[in-house]
């Protein structure tokens, strides 16, 4: 059970709901919550490469720490971003913000 | 028992992700994002690496979650709007992340991994990540400071009222 394909088939599902979520999500947090399902479907898939493939099993662990603080840096941007939306607009419905422009 | 602790593990894992995506109150799908990161963490612990599974809790459910919790309730006023949208975008997304799905499963599949015959004992993995991070990836460790002291100026920035337009 615990074998490499488990962690595979875990991390395709929880990449594949992520992707699905940011489709169907109207609200900008919902699409956030989403993203964060897709880094984490790509860190178990890190992590499982390397405690079953890698000869050095360490490395896969620095990726994923890496992954971690970017998550940590997007998230921040991406919450002052939806603050600052919310403010203009008094909505984060992503309907709403078509007005935006470049 | 290992066997009985890693199945309770991918079902704390699997099972709140479908409401992550599919719930339609913003706060359910924030506190199954918490449980499924917690489950995570336990398969981190699973696979050998003690140090990430600590840091996933501490980084994605004390922080990260804690974050877009407080999102939420700034930015909820009035009537919850639906959260999903209508039915042909979400049949669109149905049918590509179907697609997606299928490619990866297939890959996963189809590819022959060469997996080693016998596993390493799990190790204490924090000495050697300070020795790999202070060492050979030393300049990336850098950059990934630099740029989380960015972004924390960045959202300040951004999410600060502007002074001259109230």
């Amino acid at each position: 059970m615990n074998s490499l394909y488990t962690y595979l088939f875990l991390a395709a599902l929880l990449f594949s709901l992520g992707i699905f979520g940011v489709f169907q999500r109207r609200s900008l947090i919902g699409m956030l919550i989403a993203i964060e399902l897709m880094l984490n479907g790509a860190s178990i898939n890190f992590m499982a490469f390397n405690r079953f493939l890698a000869p050095d099993p360490i490395v896969g662990q620095i990726y994923t720490l890496f992954i971690m603080g970017i998550a940590a840096a997007e998230a921040a941007i991406a919450l002052s971003i939806i603050v600052a939306v919310f403010r203009r607009l008094r909505s984060i419905n992503i309907e709403r913000a078509q007005e935006l422009r470049g | 028992m290992t066997d009985l602790i890693f199945n309770v593990f991918i079902l704390l894992t699997i099972i709140p992700c479908f409401w992550v995506a599919l719930s339609s109150n913003i706060v359910h799908a924030a506190f199954s994002l918490l449980i499924t990161l917690f489950g995570i963490a336990g398969l981190y612990v699973l696979l050998g690496a003690d140090f990430i599974g600590v840091i996933q809790v501490i980084v994605y459910i004390g922080g990260i979650l804690v974050l877009i919790i407080f999102g939420v309730m700034m930015t909820q006023r009035g009537k919850l709007l639906p959260l999903s949208i209508q039915l042909p975008g979400k049949l669109f997304g149905a049918v590509l992340t179907g697609v997606i799905l299928a490619a990866l499963l297939l890959s996963a599949t189809r590819t022959l991994w060469p997996v080693a015959a016998v596993l390493g004992e799990p190790q204490l993995t924090s000495a050697a990540i300070g020795d790999l991070l202070l060492g050979k990836y030393l300049i990336p460790f850098e950059i990934a400071s630099v740029l989380l002291l960015a972004a924390l100026i960045g959202a300040v920035l951004i999410a600060r009222r502007s002074v001259r337009g109230e």
